[in-house]
């Protein structure tokens, strides 16, 4: 052999050792538990990584067919025909829409409409949605309205009780209804334009003769093409635009919902990171394991002529080897996964997700790394310096591992991880600090519960104190698995037992009394009317607050587009039309924080009321004029006093209140919340027969629609949970190997005593059964705690401690524990003595 | 030669000096406690004197690093222990492979499968250790050793765990190969009748050779 051939052949060769090895390792089991743990931990990242990319990618474009086009122009004045011109010249394509609100009459009735009309190529994204007849099968719409034509909602046609080729009336022209309008992209959602819309060509607009000064309408431009040409045109817009004219795009309107999901995003994914720690302290546990076991052999590889560094790099390769298979493996499980969450939300989501972007897979990876070299390489790298004595002198000890420094090394890797996730670094101390806070409470709690089972062991059989014995030996492992079981169960407990409790005892605090019905587009000619027809029917006039559509436009003189607000709340607040109301008194659910209320007599100068959070989001003192343009209209209130809004009251509640004044003179509807007896909904129906025109609003309705999000986000939630009570499984099934040899050696020892299998067996089911409900009863403490914090400081509930999430977490714990803890030690229980004794 | 330990510097090793020639078979003797494994153990590089040296196969392992002491094992030595040392995960055969695999020689399975029939076990090879007798093992043991031809076999009581007429099977076997392959064969036992079938005997006692 020439010299030197060790590192001549050294990559190949160690590629191909370590390829062999790992093989025979794999078929001997030993690398059963930490392979399962990493796949475990990948799995549950890219499941939820998938998942949320998919409904994120979703909704964005969604938010772009919510616009009909990828940019549009607003305004409340006509837009400048240069805008199209220079639109066309860019090659993008454009349309221009015109919407005003009026009454359509038909011979059978009238109704107030919303018209939209538009030119043709309407609408650049999205399809319009057409039927022949009301609730007929519906298509999609080659075209726009024909001239003369008219295509209405279906509650416009049911209201007003035309059909489809009846003709309505619209200003002084006359429209023939030739479809029913199933959809539209940019129909408003929300419940304060519910206004039906009638859609109608662009060029029968002059001959309606509807359009006056002063009259409530919006122009619109719509535009859409390439990415580049769309950033020109929107520079030139930028520098063209009036004060009046609004430029949105589809990132605009996407904003507050990417926002959510990038919220639940993080959200699940912290959640999944649980069972990334719980994966990982079993991968540790294994490693340990695997370490411990080869130290023999690595001894005898370094006698055949293996150098350190040949050691080392067959580790690494192998851990890459490792870490590349569970990275694939784990992908595909959460490829798998994700198609049930999908499914479980598929009610919630009213539009169709795209396929998985493969991207996310390298989430799989990152986190097959993460876990591989900050819980397994730290082990295992150790191995190399076994000194090969060890050959002749088994009683050397194993190398040396600074505690500290694997710890350390973990720590490091889970912030990494952690960090890549949240980039931010506020919000990654927090997390980090939390996880170390519950890892130290958890700890502290699980080995109070493990100590206290020594007292039980006086009073119970022999199988029972030699289970119980076992759990006390092995304290530390004892509160590692105590706790890790703890932690899936308490968070499945949280979301499957807690939050039920919470809602009820939500529910229950509100008064019998509480409004249930929200009445909304009462016209102010209809509401003596109402108002009488409430009496009779309820035996009482609830509060009519007005309300008007309007925004703030200028704040301490400075426009809004020239202020800086740092909130993207409050940003968005300013940026769009909120409901505004006027009232000479402070309302039921208000308190005043600061200034002072303008009382009831009041009639001077225009006044303003700001809930307080917003007040101090926009930098608001007390005194500071606030500008409010109202349906184009522009006038300056002084602000007196801020609000702390009760929002869950169930009473109309609103941002801003005016005092009364000039306010009065300005277009506006009414609103009010009321409560209704279930013997007295026959009055709902007159009202609704009488005056069509208001929009009833049931919330019990809303309530439950409410309840059913809830539940089927916590399911989904909860899944992902799944994945940690598995983590748990995984680092019990890792604490039991570790204990495996220890074990079949104590058991061979009892029976060469005397001891009848069976009482062994019962003695090991009695330490699992504990085990578990010890678990449980960690996971039904902290989820008991985290819902009494969460009732008495967020919801401001009276919380009460529920049995059931005690029996539950108990028996759940005793039974999954009991059952895979038994199946994985029994084996090494019902071995032959003989056997075990002379391999000893 | 002293060897530090631990506990301080312990002289377990003085002045012992002698030269194995090649293709001799030498046995070291003496009491538990007399330095046999300790003297074997420096012999085969596995640990270094604190003063001393020791010449193997022309290279003085004083000046080579513990890598260069594994490489120059992986060139020239073999090794039978008194507890086998059989990797449990892998069969026979493969643990026989392993040196092979390690200097990446061609034909490892071939060659693996011919040095287990010449110690007897051609039909045991997909066996793993737990499965086998202690003899059997042992068997496989020298199969492993002699496998990659070594210029010298290190042998540490390799009877020690087995039965009379096992140990005696074993030694005729290693004796066997070291007349047909030529290898140098350093023995540490404490079986009298072993050691007087040896060409020499190396008595050792509280760290000195005697005889």
């Amino acid at each position: 052999m020439p010299a030197g051939w060790f590192r001549e052949n050294f990559t190949v060769k160690s590629l191909q050792f370590a390829w062999r090895s790992l093989r025979r390792d794999f078929r001997a089991g030993e690398l059963s538990v930490l392979l399962a743990a990493i796949v475990l931990a990948v799995a549950s990242m890219t499941a939820v990584g998938f998942f949320t990319d998919r409904v994120g990618r979703a909704v964005r474009a969604q938010a772009a067919e919510s616009l009909a086009a990828d940019m549009v122009v607003r305004s409340t004045a006509e837009i400048s025909a240069g805008y199209l011109g220079e639109a066309e010249r860019l090659g993008l394509e454009a349309v221009s829409q015109f919407g005003f609100p009026s009454v359509a009459q038909s011979d059978s009735g009238s109704t107030l409409a919303l018209v939209s009309a538009v030119s043709p190529g309407y609408p650049l994204r999205g399809d319009l949605r057409i039927t022949d007849k009301l609730f007929g099968e519906s298509r999609v719409a080659s075209g726009i309205p024909g001239r003369g034509e008219a295509w209405a909602e279906p509650s416009l046609v049911a209201r007003m009780g035309i059909a489809v080729g009846d003709s309505i009336q619209i200003g002084s022209s006359q429209l023939r209804v030739t479809q029913v309008l199933e959809y539209r992209p940019d129909q408003e959602m929300g419940f304060l334009s519910m206004a039906p819309a009638v859609l109608v060509n662009l060029e029968d607009v002059p001959a309606m003769n509807v359009v006056q000064a002063g009259s409530r309408v919006t122009y619109s431009q719509l535009y859409a093409g390439d990415d580049d040409e769309l950033m020109q045109l929107r520079q030139f817009l930028n520098n063209a635009k009036t004060e009046q004219e609004q430029v949105r795009g589809a990132e605009d309107a996407s904003e507050q919902v990417t926002q959510a999901i990038d919220r639940a995003q993080r959200f699940l994914t912290l959640a999944s990171l649980v069972t990334v720690i719980l994966a990982a302290i079993a991968t540790a546990m294994a490693a340990r394991r695997y370490s411990l076991r080869h130290l023999d052999t690595v001894a005898l590889l370094k006698i055949m002529g293996a150098t350190q560094s040949f050691i080392q790099n067959t580790l690494l390769l192998q851990l890459l080897l490792i870490t590349l298979m569970t990275a694939v493996l784990g992908t595909l499980l959460g490829y798998g996964a994700q198609y049930v969450l999908a499914w479980i939300l598929s009610e919630l989501m009213s539009f169709d997700l795209p396929p998985a972007n493969l991207l996310s897979g390298v989430l799989g990876l990152s986190t097959a790394a993460t876990v591989a070299v900050g819980f397994a390489l730290p082990h295992l790298l150790p191995l190399k310096t076994t000194p090969p004595m060890r050959v002749l002198r088994q009683d050397l000890p194993p190398p040396a591992l600074s505690a500290g420094l694997v710890y350390l090394i973990a720590l490091a890797a889970l912030t990494a991880m952690i960090y890549s996730i949240v980039r931010d670094l506020k919000l990654l101390m927090y997390i980090v600090g939390g996880l170390m806070a519950m890892s130290v409470l958890s700890y502290a709690a699980g080995s109070a519960l493990v100590r206290s089972l020594t007292r039980f062991r006086g009073g119970v059989g022999v199988a029972w104190r030699y289970g119980l014995a076992n759990i006390a030996r092995r304290g530390r492992e004892s509160v590692v698995q105590v706790v890790a079981f703890g932690l899936g169960l308490m968070v499945l407990l949280l979301l499957g037992v807690v939050r039920n409790d919470l809602l009820e005892a939500w529910q229950q605090n509100l008064p019998a009394d509480a409004p249930n019905y929200f009445m909304v587009n009462v016209q102010p000619e209809d509401w003596p009317g109402i108002a009488s027809l409430l009496d009779a029917g309820l035996g009482e006039v609830p509060e009519f607050l007005p309300l008007i559509r309007g925004r703030v436009s200028s704040i301490k003189g400075v426009p809004v587009d020239e202020y800086t607000i740092s909130s993207p709340e409050a940003r968005r607040f300013v940026r769009r039309e909120s409901n505004i109301t006027w009232t000479p008194a402070l309302p039921e659910s208000n308190e005043i924080r600061a200034g002072k209320w303008w009382g009831e007599s009041y009639s001077g100068d225009p006044q303003l009321s700001m809930e307080a959070g917003m007040a101090a989001m926009l930098g608001l003192t007390i005194g500071d004029p606030v500008g409010i343009n109202i349906g184009g209209e522009e006038f300056v209130a002084k602000l007196t006093s801020t609000r702390f809004v009760e929002w869950d009251s169930l009473q109309p509640n609103f941002y801003l209140i005016l005092s009364p004044g000039e306010v009065r003179e300005l277009p506006q509807t009414y609103l009010t919340s009321y409560y209704v007896a279930p013997e007295q909904r026959e009055t709902m129906r007159l009202l609704l027969q009488e005056y069509p025109n208001v929009t009833l609003i049931d919330l019990e309705a809303v309530l439950q629609q409410l309840r059913g999000v809830i539940d089927k986000a916590s399911l989904a939630v909860q899944a992902v949970f799944v994945f940690t009570i598995l983590a748990g499984v995984l680092v019990l099934l890792a604490a039991v190997q570790v204990t495996r040899d220890e074990r079949r050696f104590e058991s061979a020892i009892l029976h060469t005593l005397g001891a009848r299998r069976k009482v062994i067996l019962q003695g090991i089911i009695a330490e699992f059964v504990a085990l578990g409900a010890l678990a449980g009863l960690l996971g039904a403490m902290g989820a008991s705690g985290i819902g009494y914090l969460l009732a008495e400081n967020l919801f401001d509930l009276e919380y009460h401690f529920d049995p059931l999430l005690w029996l539950f977490g108990l028996t759940a714990g005793a039974i999954i524990v009991g059952v895979t803890g038994t199946l994985a030690t029994r084996k090494a229980v019902n071995e032959p003595p003989v056997k075990v004794l002379r391999n000893a | 030669m002293q060897v530090s330990s631990p506990e301080g510097s312990l002289t377990i090793l003085e002045n012992v000096t002698f030269v194995v020639s090649e293709g001799e078979i030498v046995a070291l003797v003496g009491p538990s406690g007399a330095g046999k494994t300790t003297l074997l153990a420096l012999l085969a590089g596995l640990d270094r004197p604190s003063t001393g040296d020791v010449e193997l196969c022309g290279h003085s392992l004083a000046g080579l690093t513990e890598d260069g002491r594994a490489i120059l094992r992986g060139q020239h030595v073999g090794f039978v222990f008194q507890s086998f040392h059989l990797v449990s995960s892998l069969t026979a055969l493969e643990n026989v492979m392993l040196p092979l695999e390690l200097t990446d020689t061609p034909d490892a399975r071939a060659n693996a499968t011919e040095a287990l029939v010449s110690v007897g076990l051609g039909s045991r090879t997909g066996h793993y250790p737990k499965q086998l007798s202690g003899g059997e093992k042992q068997r496989v043991a020298i199969a492993r050793a002699f496998v990659t031809s070594p210029k010298v076999l290190f042998a540490d009581e390799p009877t020690g765990n087995l039965d009379a007429a096992s140990g005696d099977k074993v030694i005729d076997l290693l004796f066997e190969m070291n007349r047909k392959s030529g290898t140098t064969l350093v023995l540490v036992t404490h079986d009298k009748e072993l050691a007087a079938r040896c060409d020499r005997v190396l008595t050792m006692d509280a760290g000195r050779l005697v005889s």
